[in-house]
């Protein structure tokens, strides 16, 4: 599987550049610094990228997404698959084979067992597993001998890769979880502060929240590496002073994440400290159309639920005229910079999955106007269009944060060229992200005509993402307002489809199914609008070598092979 | 007096009892969810899940109780256990943060060196630098010292710390080089270079911190000065003949002092968690950024727990300024 990733041309540079020292630790120390900090080293328990990152310099998966999206073994011998054996004909089991001599950061061998414990401990009904959906369809997990694993589901699955794949499910000790199964996972402090791992490092002092001091795991299964002896991982701030610390002090050697204004990362990389570097991944920003009536005039329960449809957006041609009234390129350019990109896609990679759907991309406000006259909206008073005396007033929300507000400002404007009334509002992204069924603000409950934000999907299969839109997926007050089909989105032959893809192993023709779906939320009926694909920004300082930004698994997939480059 | 203290001290206890229920209530009125900054991949039924391990399951007030009794009973028995090895508190399940899974007090207590470094150090310096300022700049009332101390004051009090923070950061670590922009919480104090890299990463926000105070105390110094410099008891002072800095810094400063001790000791609490600001841009992570952090994240068993300890600060320091009032003027008499 080959995958599009835009990676700055100076990291090509930096990898012909000198050679690293073929010495544990010869390179001394190098400083990350997180502007969001790590609270936990125990991605289980918490699920947040932040960390997710900071503890996967400690545990590992068997296999790990590369930078272009590609499966490859860590501590596994290679990735099973069916032509080599690995996975059973009927798609029902999985046999990790691990590579021999692996040893734990405190010396004891690494074995089955801990693997199978893993899935115990995330699979433990009252244990809070914020991986739990990585183990689903897990019947159960054997251990054949000392180095192999078999993992049984309980239904055919063709994407068997769920469990140990990346860096949200690495293996964690049995021997120091034993006593954390289930409720106990939440007392374990010292446990989930400092896990024994098989990873380069390993932690020497955890401070929640603020920063983590690692050291080369002495262990670790390739003798010259990690190049760096000591690790300091900093938490905290903001994007903007993590920035500064990389590209123009350089105080620090790399930086995650960098949501800034792209003029600002151009400043500050004009320092000449360091480099920001771009790759894509799945993440899109969109925007939403609600199917249902979400008008505070109807009965609590029955607000924006299926029993009324919208009474604007159910029109296929008014939600096409609000997608066409919009230029993704100007929204790119002001919002990402190089961190974005225009899209029509809800599945923008990888590639085998990505529709050449492009037909959104040119703006057509004149278009847009002769749809809605043909929908029977003509222009009103002010310039509102109107029909049967309702006006085309919407409401359009989203959560606090500068480049959204930016974006909702301008698609204002464009909305109003077309004769859209658009109300704005912007929630904290605490509430809006949260899931309390008694809020009316949470984005689940959609009490608005559109909403903006932006979503993707850990590894590199869609299908768990395109089943979130199937009908019984609707968040509604008989789901406490829980599901992902955020827009009450209903298709029986989606359905059908979703389900064909569950049943479907060959590449191919799992590529053509994501597709179809991708351009029937999309392109076909625009029940989703896409905006900007929208790729990751960090910065490395321009001593730090062997860095491959990677959208796929965590940034911090390859710290083994960081490096110090000397002048 | 001492009657008085007790009382106080015993009115106490319900005001922080319903002062606690406030918190409590008010964070659990607020909207928001601990599950919020999960990322979206992470289903709803599994964050039900995660919701339910947390304790969220149970009803409001059996959360309150149980709240009051880890931070009132069991806290406290930690504290004996810790200190001199007992254990009373052993199996007892203590104030747990949602974010870390781990007792709140622990993290609390890892705050504390570079809060008080660089909070508790910046006030102390305010002080040292306002008292000064503010007693020369009344006894030369409206002469250039006084006018130039009234404006930099001003230019104190306007200016917020994210605007001096960054300013300072842009000066001096991108511009001249000379200071780190972050602070480094690892760093220990064991020999002369240590301490001067210590000093070197609290300047900045150690002066940001104090400009603020200065501005505040240095006013409150020159208002009472003035006030007193023209009694009649200064007057007798000088006919009998005294010198000028008998005058000023025996007779007027100590009248003067009454209402700036209390003002700083009122101050007081501010230290722990009045920096949020100058916290996050230094990168410092004391209890500042560790409540702002715990907000963001709905961890409301932090909030609570930090906050709590605020009001308890803040009744306490009340307490001390009232009673120090007592002490420092005989007039005063609360029996």
């Amino acid at each position: 599987m080959t995958l599009k990733s835009l990676l700055l041309g100076a990291t090509a540079t930096i990898a012909i550049a000198s050679t690293a020292s073929a010495e544990r630790g010869a390179d001394g120390h190098v400083n990350l610094i997180y502007w969001q900090a790590p609270s936990i080293m125990n991605p289980y328990l918490s699920g947040g990228t932040k960390e997710v990152e900071a503890a996967s310099l400690v545990i590992e998966p068997l296999g790990r997404y590369n930078a272009q999206g590609e499966m490859i073994p860590y501590l596994a011998e290679e990735i099973p698959t069916v032509s080599n054996g690995g996975v059973a004909e009927d798609l029902r089991s999985i046999t990790w084979k691990i590579k021999p001599g692996i040893v734990w950061s405190d010396g004891t061998p690494f074995t089955a067992n801990d693997v199978k414990f893993t899935a115990e401990y995330c699979m433990h009904p009252e244990g809070g597993c914020a991986q739990l959906a990585k183990f689903e369809g897990v019947e159960s997990v054997e251990v054949i001998d000392d180095l192999t694993v078999r993992v049984n589901f309980s239904q055919p699955t063709p994407v068997p890769y769920g469990p140990f794949m990346g860096g949200q499910a690495p293996i964690i000790q049995a021997a120091q979880f034993a006593n954390c199964l289930g409720a106990k996972a939440q007392e374990c402090s010292d446990a989930n502060f400092t896990p024994i791992g098989t990873g380069p490092f390993k932690v020497d002092e955890f401070r929640p929240n603020d920063v983590i001091s690692l050291s080369a795991n002495p262990r670790y299964r390739d003798p010259e590496k990690p190049h760096f002896a000591t690790l300091t991982f900093k938490g905290g701030g903001d994007a903007t002073a993590a920035g500064r610390a990389v590209l123009e002090t350089g105080e620090f050697d790399y930086a995650w994440n960098l949501q800034l204004a792209p003029d600002v990362i151009a400043n500050m990389a004009a320092a000449g400290k360091g480099v920001a570097m771009s790759a894509f991944g799945t993440l899109v920003e969109r925007i939403e159309m609600n199917m249902t009536d979400p008008s505070p005039d109807l009965p609590e329960g029955e607000r924006a639920t299926a029993k009324h449809p919208h009474p604007i957006l159910s029109d296929i041609r008014v939600r096409k005229a609000l997608s066409m009234a919009i230029d993704r390129d100007l929204l790119v350019e002001i919002g990402y910079g190089q961190a974005g990109r225009p899209t029509c896609n809800l599945v923008p990679a990888p590639e085998v999955f990505a529709s050449d759907n492009t037909d959104c991309l040119k703006q057509d406000v004149e278009g847009a106007k002769a749809l809605l006259e043909e929908a029977g909206w003509t222009v009103g008073a002010g310039g509102i269009r109107e029909k049967d005396g309702k006006k085309l007033s919407l409401t359009y929300q989203t959560s606090t944060n500068a480049v959204r507000q930016d974006f909702q400002a301008l698609i204002k404007q464009w909305w109003s060229e077309i004769g859209v009334e658009t109300e704005l509002r912007n929630i904290s992204a605490s509430v809006f992200f949260g899931s309390d069924p008694g809020s009316p603000d949470t984005f689940p409950k959609f009490y608005s005509d559109v909403e903006m934000y932006a979503n993707n999907f850990d590894g590199s299969d869609p299908q768990s993402y395109l089943a979130g839109y199937t009908c019984e997926k609707a968040p509604r007050p008989e789901t406490q307002w829980q599901g992902e089909n955020i827009n009450r989105f209903c298709d029986p032959a989606y359905d059908e489809l979703v389900k064909e893809l569950g049943r479907t192993a060959e590449l191919e023709k799992r590529g053509e199914i994501a597709k179809k779906l991708n351009d029937m939320l999309t392109k076909e009926s625009y029940t989703i609008v896409p905006l900007v694909d929208r790729g990751r920004v960090s910065a490395r300082s321009n001593t730090l070598g062997g860095v491959e930004l990677n959208t796929w698994d965590t940034e911090l997939w390859n710290a083994a092979d960081w490096y110090r480059i000397k002048p | 007096m001492l009657t008085y203290t007790i009382r106080r001290l015993v009115l106490a206890i319900p005001t922080l009892l319903f002062i606690s229920l406030v918190i409590f209530l008010l964070l659990e009125l607020a909207p928001g969810d601990p599950m919020a900054q999960v990322p979206l991949t992470v289903p709803p039924d599994v964050k039900e899940k995660m919701r339910l391990a947390l304790g969220l399951g149970e009803p409001t007030h059996i959360r309150f109780v149980k709240w009051m009794w880890q931070f009132f009973v069991v806290e406290p028995m930690n504290f004996i256990d810790w200190a001199f090895g007992t254990a009373f508190s052993e199996g007892q399940q203590r104030v747990l943060s949602w974010q870390f899974r781990s007792p709140v007090m622990d993290v609390i207590a890892q705050r504390m060196p570079q809060t008080l470094w660089v909070v508790a150090m910046s006030y102390v310096v305010g002080i040292l630098i306002a008292l000064p300022i503010g007693i020369y700049s009344a006894y030369r009332q409206y002469s250039v010292f006084d006018q130039t101390g009234t404006f930099v004051t001003m230019v104190g009090y306007s200016v917020p710390p994210f605007f001096s923070g960054v300013l300072v950061i842009v000066i001096f670590s991108v511009q001249l080089g000379w200071l780190p922009s972050i602070y480094d919480t690892t760093l220990k104090v064991v020999d002369w270079q240590s301490f001067k890299l210590q000093l070197m990463q609290m300047v900045m926000p150690v002066m940001v911190l104090a400009l603020q105070t200065t501005a505040q105390i240095s006013r409150f110094m020159r208002a009472s000065m003035l006030d007193n410099l023209n009694q009649d008891y200064v007057r007798t002072a000088r006919a009998k003949g005294l010198s000028e800095w008998t005058v000023v810094m025996v007779h007027v400063l100590r009248n003067s002092m009454i209402p700036v001790v209390t003002v700083i000791a009122l101050g007081v609490p501010n230290i722990f968690g009045g920096a949020i600001i100058t916290e996050q841009i230094f990168k410092v992570n004391g209890l500042g950024q560790l409540l702002i952090t715990a907000i963001e994240a709905n961890d409301l068993p932090m909030v609570q727990t930090v906050t709590f300890i605020i009001a308890v600060l803040i009744v306490f320091f009340n307490i001390v300024a009232d009673v120090l009032y007592g002490v420092l003027d005989p007039r005063i008499r609360y029996d």
